[in-house]
């Protein structure tokens, strides 16, 4: 079964440059899949039309049963309830706390105190920030914040989680460990895309590794490594 | 249930944010303040010329004389040809002897001169003070109440009536669109400085879509935001138009200058005031966080 089917994907911006060029991409459900490719070859696009941050200029995207090319601004967010989105830059608010950004994501829902209580401290256990529940963002390591931007993406249990580079600002230790959180999340059955130009990490977890060049899908290998490329 | 949790959570969060940024509330907050305090100010103005213009009106009344050769029953019927005017409020008769006497009364010249004439020979003629509904028209009705059999003349002050009229029309008329023009202008000034507010809050915003927030979900925040904005902003101008009020009232003893220009009693107008500038400065602020938000959810 395919959580994600793209058919013909085009996009092209109001400035002129084409990121995607008639784009067929398949991800079944529990996959875990990273997107590779050097600078500027559409990674990101790709990933931004997942999550209708960015819309297609023609073609079909289906993301767990909805249509997002045909999505309204103001249906967005049903999209958004189904799926996680983490970031390289964490997008945390600071002036809330660990345990207020995470439960930011039910709240939004309507849940009551309890169910939202229980969830957000399962949710920060997993990502093993329990203990930090209390503190300001500022007062974290940049690990640890990407922990807890993770707990935010995942708390409401999506179907889908995209990774925007979630270790670019990080070293290669901590990313180690994030990479470790991604991995459990993954094998509790949440399909997982990652963009990522690490690529200690690709050659690692031995995934299947999506190539863009020119947004054009140039290789596409299940369990492959980043050594195989030249880039 | 469930919208009631949203609910009671929206008005909490947005309690918590105009603390949490303080200055930049702070800056709305003052706008708002010192906006109302010129709205309340128009306001005490333009209702107490208002007011003034409506004793003065109220005090304006048609002087109708009868006939000398009059009857009885022939008054009673100009009585009621006055009655069924459109305009007309209320109709009082005095009798000549009345007046006579009144006159006597009210001055030895008087006295002297009226004192000569017997009760049959009396030069006063009786009459009926006719008040009316809307002295707009109060020609009109002078002019009609001119056509009934055995009305002699019709006095109503000509001239200096209409002349009254037309200035406190066009005092009306500059005060009350001066009180608009006034909360139009704060409106969008105050949308201008929670634009601000809210600008260095697009992060804000942009992670609220990002975990799944519908638009509305997204505003409602915003609109509480803006209306304890308004709350807050009302307090000042309310104090100071309470105890300003007051204080001016009793210093000038309830009138201006003299006791022809009467100020308008506090109570209730003063709570009446208050009121309005709430309303006013919820409503703004709302209008303001609303037109704010709503540029950032066009992604």
């Amino acid at each position: 079964m395919d959580l994600i089917r793209m058919k013909g994907v085009h996009k092209r911006y109001k400035n002129g440059v084409t990121a995607i060029h008639d784009l067929d991409l398949k991800i079944a459900k529990g996959d875990f899949v990273f997107i590779i490719g050097s600078t500027g070859c559409g990674k990101s696009t790709l990933i931004k039309m997942l999550y209708r941050e960015e819309k297609p200029t023609s073609g079909k995207i289906i993301v767990g049963g909805i249509d997002v090319a045909k999505l309204r601004n103001g249906k967005v967010y049903k999209l958004r309830r189904k799926l996680g989105v983490v970031f390289q830059d964490f997008k945390l608010l600071n002036r809330s706390t660990v345990y207020e950004n995470v439960a930011f994501a039910l709240e939004v829902f309507g849940l009551p105190k309890s169910e939202i209580h229980s969830k957000v401290i399962k949710t920060l256990e997993l990502v093993g920030l329990k203990h930090k529940a209390k503190n300001y963002p500022t007062e974290l390591s940049g690990g640890e914040q990407q922990r807890v931007a993770i707990a935010r993406a995942i708390v409401n249990g999506p179907k889908l989680l995209i990774c925007d580079e979630p270790t670019g600002n990080l070293d290669e230790s901590t990313s180690m460990e994030i990479m470790a959180v991604l991995e459990a999340i993954n094998e509790m059955g949440t399909t997982l895309i990652m963009v990522t130009h690490d690529t200690e990490i690709v050659d690692k977890m031995k995934k299947r590794v999506i190539l863009l060049d020119s947004g054009r899908i140039v290789k596409d290998y299940e369990k492959g490594t980043y050594r195989h490329e030249s880039i | 249930m469930k919208a009631f949790r949203i609910l009671t959570r929206n008005i909490r969060d947005a309690f918590k944010s105009v603390f949490r940024n303080f200055s930049l509330s702070l800056a709305s907050i003052s706008c708002i303040t010192i906006t109302l305090i010129v709205v309340a100010l128009a306001i005490i103005l333009s209702e107490n010329v208002n007011n003034f213009a409506t004793l003065v009106e109220k005090d304006v009344t048609i002087v109708v004389f009868l006939d000398r050769d009059i009857t009885e029953e022939e008054i009673s019927d100009v009585e009621d040809s006055i009655n069924i005017l459109d305009n007309v409020e209320s109709v009082t008769f005095q009798d000549k002897m009345s007046i006579s006497k009144e006159m006597m009364e009210s001055s030895a010249v008087f006295e002297n001169i009226l004192g000569n004439y017997t009760e049959e020979e009396n030069p006063i003629q009786d009459t009926f003070l006719v008040k009316v509904n809307e002295i707009e028209h109060i020609k009109k009705t002078a002019d009609q109440i001119k056509e009934i059999d055995k009305v002699s003349v019709v006095k109503y002050g000509e001239g200096m009536v209409e002349q009254l009229v037309s200035i406190f029309d066009i005092v009306k008329k500059v005060s009350i669109g001066m009180v608009v023009a006034l909360i139009i202008v704060t409106a969008f000034l105050i949308s201008n400085t929670i634009k601000i507010t809210i600008f260095s809050r697009k992060r804000e915003i942009e992670i609220m879509r990002l975990v799944g927030a519908s638009n509305i979900n997204i505003k409602i925040p915003f609109l509480f935001e803006g209306l304890f904005l308004g709350m807050f902003g009302s307090i000042i101008p309310i104090l100071a138009t309470v105890y300003g009020y007051v204080a001016l009232y009793n210093g000038f003893n309830g009138q201006l200058f003299s006791p022809f220009i009467q100020l308008i009693k506090p109570e209730p107008f003063i709570y009446i005031i208050s009121i309005i500038l709430l309303v006013i400065g919820i409503l703004v602020g709302m209008f303001g966080s609303w037109r704010a938000v709503k540029k950032h959810l066009k992604i």
